[in-house]
């Protein structure tokens, strides 16, 4: 059978630089840094006391407030992104066929302030088993996309991928798959997280996966730099819907680009080291190439995972020079995780609308503060370094890899 | 309106998100404010820690309206 064609027909986004789509954009272009002292709690006591949190936001301001206190933050987050994304796609929801539109959600960890608070409580206590009715409910992973679909009515696929931070890259890779087999017309995807509570910062502060550079937040997030020194933690969402693309073109959606193929594979290594030579990544762009019908010289631009730990962003650039060979110097090669931090399971979700921004405005978005030269890295590399660039393109790469040896790559292509 | 009574009506207006003026004594729980079946466990808790009671499950099934659960925390106070 002919696999159909999907394309991207909405957007939202709730990210640390902007609390919707324009507003990412403009923090994107301009390299602006979400990083800042942690206020959802008291992290005083942390090695590290700052992340890239949500600003700003009041969830009352889109949600009703009996809801707000059914849901955990990365489900409220989850909401006001579709929503965005499903208002910027003008879907009529009359007219739809709601049996043919899914919710594919990405998750890494789901509610887990939602778990610290009730475990707390039920520590603290006398032993009496006293949780809340709604414990559960808020803190599963695949929550998301229930309530999404609750709203909605949408009764194709619903389910959230957990990969950790390859989760909405897998989500997205699944949405895509769903509406290509013909399965679905339309497929609400993306992911949201919302780890910054003392469990989550003091979990990976103990991997020493994270930055410590306290007295300067902003700066801590340098992907590339020889003085990195570990990731800063993010939160927020992103939505896309993808949509077929006769369906799309039928009622006259804006199109933002085509979803051309996406690629999976497993490092088999260690549980949070990337591998050295980092085989599993290379082997993730050449299935992803594959399964777009592309070669690396089609390919004009990568949002790296590039995290900013040592070893992730030494393995990924090599196993890009291995994949494009000398087209790699061509290459657009970014990481946005440099302004956003890193969004855990709504990652590859919100580095993916990076992309498709990029297309649609032929700019690159920079990896900024990078002030030193790394000299284990290829120094013919066009990092984006500290200021966005312009560039005509047509398609693009995005790389999100998750704890667990977990590796996924999109493509996504300018339609012509 | 009693102490209790007062107190009962502000768990409901919090948690259910209801119009204070709404939770008359006669209001069942279900079928006027609103409330699911995981609300209503969370309001039996709500009444537990707020009176220091305890309110078994086969009492808690007769607990519907406003007015029963002001009149089952009066007596068990």
């Amino acid at each position: 059978m002919e696999l159909k064609r999907v394309v991207v027909t909405g957007l939202g986004a709730l990210t640390p630089i902007g609390n919707n789509i324009e507003e990412y954009w403009e923090g994107l272009k301009s390299g602006k840094s979400g990083a800042a002292p942690v206020t959802h709690f008291d992290a005083s006591n942390f090695k590290t006391q700052f992340a890239c949190e949500i600003k700003n936001f009041d969830p009352t301001d889109f949600i009703d407030r009996k809801e707000v206190r059914r849901m955990d933050r990365f489900a409220q987050y989850a909401m006001v992104t579709a929503k965005e994304a499903m208002d910027d796609s003008q879907l009529d929801l009359e007219k739809i066929d709601k049996y043919r539109v899914g919710v594919i959600w990405g998750a890494g960890i789901g509610g887990l302030e939602t778990f610290q608070e009730e475990v707390m409580n039920y520590a603290k206590g006398d032993g009496t088993p006293r949780f809340n009715p709604f414990f559960i409910p808020k803190m599963i992973a695949d929550i998301a996309p229930g309530l999404i679909s609750i709203k909605y009515g949408f009764m194709g696929p619903n389910y959230t991928t957990v990969s950790a931070c390859a989760s909405s890259a897998n989500a997205i890779i699944d949405a895509l798959n769903s509406i290509r087999l013909g399965h679905t017309d339309v497929v609400i995807t993306g992911g949201s997280e919302a780890a910054v509570t003392a469990a989550g910062m003091g979990g990976f502060n103990a991997m020493h996966a994270m930055s410590t550079r306290n007295d300067d937040p902003q700066t801590a997030s340098r992907p590339f730099d020889a003085n990195r020194d570990g990731f800063v933690l993010g939160e927020g969402s992103g939505a896309l819907v993808l949509e077929e693309y006769e369906h799309a073109k039928a009622r006259g959606a804006k199109i933002y680009a085509e979803v051309v193929g996406g690629g999976l594979s497993s490092d088999a290594y260690h549980m949070t080291a990337p591998h050295p030579e980092g085989i599993g990544v290379v082997a993730v762009m050449q299935n992803c190439l594959r399964n777009a019908g592309m070669k690396p010289e089609d390919v004009d631009a990568i949002n790296t995972h590039g995290t900013s730990t040592p070893l992730g962003d030494v393995a990924e650039l090599k196993a890009i020079g291995k994949v494009f060979g000398d087209h790699a110097k061509n290459l657009n090669i970014n990481s946005t995780k440099s302004m956003t931090g890193h969004l855990l399971g709504a990652a590859g979700a919100v580095e993916a609308i990076a992309s498709i921004l990029s297309l649609e405005h032929g700019v690159v978005p920079p990896t900024i503060n990078h002030e030193t030269v790394d000299e284990n890295i290829d120094p013919e590399l066009n990092l984006t370094l500290n200021k966005a660039q312009k560039r005509d393109m047509k398609v693009a790469m995005s790389n999100t890899f998750g704890f667990g040896g977990h590796n996924a790559c999109v493509l996504f292509k300018k339609l012509d | 309106m009693s102490d209790i009574a007062s107190r009962v009506k502000a768990i409901i207006v919090d948690k259910l998100g209801v119009d204070e003026n709404e939770v008359v004594a006669e209001a069942s729980f279900t079928n006027d404010l609103g409330a699911d079946s995981l609300d209503t466990v969370e309001l039996i808790m709500e009444f537990e820690k707020e009176f220091d009671i305890q309110i078994p499950d086969d009492q808690a099934e007769n607990i519907a309206t406003v007015g029963q659960a002001i009149k089952y925390i009066e007596e068990a106070k």
